[in-house]
């Protein structure tokens, strides 16, 4: 184990898969020379050079359409867009085709690429620069999602996504960068998809979050321990595929259920999984699940009013007392 | 004047350059047939027409090169070797079909003869082609990709950061435009400033130019020529072949928006008799010979009917296959 930060930890899974496999090549918006516009990719121009690091235009649906096409054509390409609001541009390659090629030709193709996307928001970076995508990803099959909340989840999470033969959009909390934590240091650590973490056990109320939004509801669940309010925050880690049988679980134990999302509230993606929530264990709940979202606007810059729009860790828990607090 | 057809090429390659056009021909008019028929349903947007391009083009390359289309790709694909029965059992929607049933006329696939693949949102194939040539360079492969796209793509973002991107990276991609003049029912000079399309590669400093796409020669000796110089130089290249399709847009365009003696004119300029006129003419065939073909053709394309009406449908277990590895 060695401590080290979010940011480093994913540029170690870069470089260590790099090494093991010379088909896994990376490009994007000032990811070679400058080392990236979060400096994650520091280091590896000079490593493996200017044939699998490579610098690119600003063309973010090209970006992602010229993955693809690698991919199919025998590499594995790692494409940054330099945040996750940009892929809004590229939505036709993702939705349209990364997602699409494998099926509509009959599975006699695949397309083992990965696409990371900093974003989220908290930075006082405006309306177009903070936003929370992940539903839209979540909302079209054919496609993996990974969103680390720890150090070493992203490097355990990366290095799967790196490995997998599906296209894989891999988002990264650009307010994690700088999160410390322990990482393995084994190059074969692998951090499985569709399975779920535990980064609190607690037998009261059931924290469901993903990316900054399970590392707030932990912080959450702390606060309220010292109140006696034991809460089990579940980390989902990947949104496809989705790990519900270990909230179901947790859930089975506690009975009512938080689920925390960076992103807007309509059609987000916790309306999904109260929905299947309610689904599978309908008898179990003691109240009803409870959503914790970004507010539905566009994100205002001052920080006095930003961070109203943000699930914050004393918001949920508020939001965790206020279930407690409803008789039903 | 016309160069003479001795001496391109061998006659037996001359004879087959005919008997592909015919195939293509007698298999789209088929499938007009059985879309009356309802035995094909969806989108059907047949190549009649444009034959030379399709077989010109492939005939000047190397099999190991990849060819990336559009919505328009049953020729592209049969001629680069896929089958038509399993063709035309993807568009009745079999499960022998060539996709098994799960892409229909828009979105063939043979990875066997380097057809990398029929894509319907209008110009998403550039960035696809642009990332096939990425991979083949870094792994040394020595192919040229080939990307086939209408007049109307030009318009689409993704054809300039394209060309920008294969220039800037120096990847051996070969563009041919296929210039029917119309994006569905919208003449180029309605949708295009600058309406010489060859043009517009000046800004991506790519080399192009304008060939005849209803003469399969034309077309062949210019593939050949441009694979050669992208495949020596890893530039890319445009070419923009001049054609017509017979035929609307699709089978739901009655296509009001020519005019019959537009139409005429360009009838007039068949590839399919006017390489048979020329054949003929220089002695390379005879009528007899020329019918023995057509007959062939059109027996191969029943046979693909056959088939195809034959094959059985997919189960359907099968929605949940093919969406993740």
């Amino acid at each position: 184990m060695s401590e080290m930060t979010y940011r480093d930890a994913i540029n170690l899974a870069l470089k260590e898969e790099m090494r093991r496999d010379s088909s896994v090549v990376i490009y994007g918006e000032d990811v070679a020379l400058y080392e990236g516009a979060f400096k994650v990719t520091r280091g590896l121009l000079s490593e493996f050079g200017e044939v699998r690091v490579r610098d690119c235009p600003i063309s973010e649906n090209t970006i992602v359409g010229v993955a693809v096409g690698a991919a199919m054509g025998g590499l594995r390409p790692i494409a940054e867009l330099m945040t996750v609001n940009f892929a809004l541009l590229a939505m036709d390659q993702i939705v349209n085709h990364m997602a699409k090629v494998r099926y509509m030709f009959g599975g006699q193709t695949q397309v083992p690429l990965v696409i990371r996307m900093p974003g989220g928001g908290g930075s006082q970076l405006g309306a177009q620069h903070s936003q929370s995508l992940e539903s839209y990803f979540m909302h079209c099959p054919g496609m993996h999602i990974a969103y680390p909340a720890t150090p070493a989840d992203a490097k355990g999470l990366l290095k799967t996504a790196i490995r997998d033969n599906n296209p894989v959009v891999f988002l990264e909390h650009e307010l994690l960068y700088n999160s410390k934590g322990e990482v393995p240091d084994d190059p074969e650590f692998l951090v499985p998809f569709g399975k779920a973490a535990i980064l609190k056990e607690g037998n009261a109320v059931t924290l469901v979050g993903y990316g900054r939004m399970a590392i707030l509801s932990r912080q959450a669940a702390l606060e309220l321990e010292k109140e006696g309010i034991s809460c089990e925050v579940v980390d989902l880690r990947t949104l496809n595929p989705l790990d519900l049988e270990t909230v179901i679980a947790s859930i089975e134990k506690t009975g009512r259920a938080v689920v925390v999302e960076e992103c807007w509230q309509s059609a987000g993606l916790g309306g999904d999984i109260a929905s299947r929530i309610y689904g599978c264990c309908f008898d179990r709940l003691l109240a009803p699940v409870k959503r914790i979202s970004g507010l539905d606007v566009p994100m205002p810059y001052s920080r006095k009013i930003e961070k109203l729009c943000i699930p914050q860790a004393e918001g949920i828990a508020q939001g965790v007392r206020d279930l407690l607090a409803q008789a039903y | 004047m016309e160069d003479s057809l001795k001496g391109v090429l061998p006659d037996e390659e001359l004879l087959r350059f005919y008997e592909q056009m015919v195939l293509c021909r007698e298999f789209e008019e088929s499938c007009a047939e059985q879309y009356a028929k309802g035995e094909i349903t969806g989108f059907l947007h047949l190549y009649s027409g444009q034959e030379a391009v399709a077989v010109g083009c492939t005939a000047g390359l190397e099999q190991k090169d990849y060819i990336l289309s559009a919505y328009r790709d049953h020729a592209q694909a049969i001629v680069r070797g896929a089958d038509p029965n399993r063709v035309m059992a993807e568009l009745f929607g079999r499960a022998t079909g060539i996709c098994k049933g799960k892409g229909g006329s828009m979105h063939l696939f043979s990875p066997e003869h380097n057809f990398m693949g029929g894509y319907a949102i209008v110009g998403g194939q550039f960035p696809i082609a642009v990332g096939f040539a990425f991979a083949s360079t870094v792994r040394s492969e020595d192919r040229v990709t080939v990307c086939f796209f209408g007049d109307g793509a030009m318009n689409q973002g993704t054809f300039h950061e394209s060309l920008n991107w294969a220039r800037l990276w120096n990847l051996p991609v070969l563009f041919i435009c296929e210039n029917n003049f119309y994006g569905i029912g919208t003449e180029v000079h309605r949708a295009s400033a600058e309406a010489v399309l060859h043009r517009r590669t000046c800004g991506y400093d790519i080399p192009s130019e304008k060939v005849d796409g209803m003469d399969v020669i034309a077309m062949y000796q210019a593939t050949k020529r441009a694979a050669a110089w992208v495949r020596e130089r890893q530039r890319p290249y445009f070419i923009e072949a001049v054609t017509y399709r017979f035929r609307g847009h699709s089978m739901a365009d009655p296509a009001k928006y020519r005019s019959s003696s537009e139409h005429e004119v360009w009838k007039s300029r068949d590839p399919i008799p006017n390489l048979a006129r020329r054949l003929v003419a220089e002695g390379i065939a005879g009528e007899a010979l020329l019918e023995e073909i057509h007959s062939r053709c059109v027996a191969q394309v029943q046979e693909a009917v056959r088939f195809a009406s034959e094959s059985p449908w997919p189960d359907d277990q099968e929605i949940w296959e093919d969406i993740y590895v």
